[in-house]
């Protein structure tokens, strides 16, 4: 019945993409070697860019995997290897009593939330874009035009801002992770 | 026709909620810092279902500076765990009880 209502192809494509998202989102938190974490990261971040491809996103399909899966995850596992903590972690002792119970509960109670409110809602409320007047978004080369156009045009303010921020972050994390070199004793004991 | 919203929406939330529990219960910095980006994702999903539902780019351009503040945090979070490993040798939250270096 839900397959002739809607094309088999996105069905498919969903699930797919839900199966590769929930996968490596339990890989996360269950592995027991941050290396493994990451790559089960990357695996997420791969199905959350076939949802966006499959929601005419393909600029931020592209982003998401060069963006995150290229740079952020290479971040992680760089941080990994040069601290030497691919160790594994013990993720069967439980220090604070009853913590992942809580935590259960308390994530249960926020997904049906959610949900629930989402479903009482008619899901997605709100007035179609004036500005496509109600045309499906474009796909391809035409998405990256419009969300370009978008950016540059009503969102230019915020756009100029991401450039600072980085740059501020960028400063920051250099005067993070840098050694203090006052004194040539420490530098060879390091 | 393509699937519903809804699906859409259902798995964001419960991408959210995996990426929360692991927050709350693992305890190496690192792994919880992947645990922000699965709830980071979640929510960038949700805009573009919300975008294509409503045909606005409004929401894709919303993913796009999310995306870069994730960078940005990434960046600084990561000097963070490494300026504190210097000092603890150990990347495990549970040993930082005070803000003194």
């Amino acid at each position: 019945m839900i397959a002739s209502t809607y094309a088999l192809a996105s069905i498919l494509v969903f699930v797919t993409a839900a199966l590769l998202i929930l996968g490596g989102a339990v890989g996360v938190i269950t592995m027991k070697n941050p290396v493994h974490s990451a790559l089960s990261l990357i695996m997420t971040l791969f199905g959350v860019a076939v949802a966006f491809v499959a929601q005419s996103a393909d600029f931020l399909a592209a982003v998401e995997i060069i963006v995150y899966a290229g740079a952020i995850v290479v971040l992680f596992l760089f941080v990994i290897m040069f601290l030497g903590v691919d160790r594994k972690e013990n993720v069967h002792v439980e220090p604070l009593v009853g913590q992942r119970a809580f935590a259960g509960v308390g994530v249960i109670i926020t997904i049906a939330g959610l949900i629930a409110l989402m479903a009482k809602s008619h899901w997605v409320t709100g007035t179609m874009s004036v500005s496509t007047n109600g045309v499906k978004l474009a796909v391809g080369q035409g998405n990256v035009k419009q969300l370009g156009t978008a950016v540059f045009t009503t969102y230019l303010f915020a756009f100029e801002a991401t450039a600072a921020l980085l740059v501020i972050a960028v400063v920051g994390a250099v005067l993070l992770a840098r050694r203090e070199r006052t004194l040539q004793s420490e530098e060879v004991e390091v | 026709m393509n699937v519903p919203a809804a699906w859409y929406l259902i798995l964001a939330a419960v991408l959210f909620g995996v990426g929360a529990f692991g927050l709350l219960t693992r305890r190496s910095a690192l792994i919880m810092f992947m645990c922000i980006e699965l709830m980071l994702n979640a929510v960038n999903l949700t805009f573009v279902t919300f975008s294509r539902t409503l045909s606005d780019i409004g929401g894709q351009a919303s993913v796009f500076f999310i995306m870069v503040v994730a960078a940005a945090e990434v960046t600084v979070g990561l000097g963070i765990v490494v300026a504190i490993f210097r000092r603890r040798s150990s990347t495990s939250v549970d040993d930082l009880s005070e803000l003194k270096g």
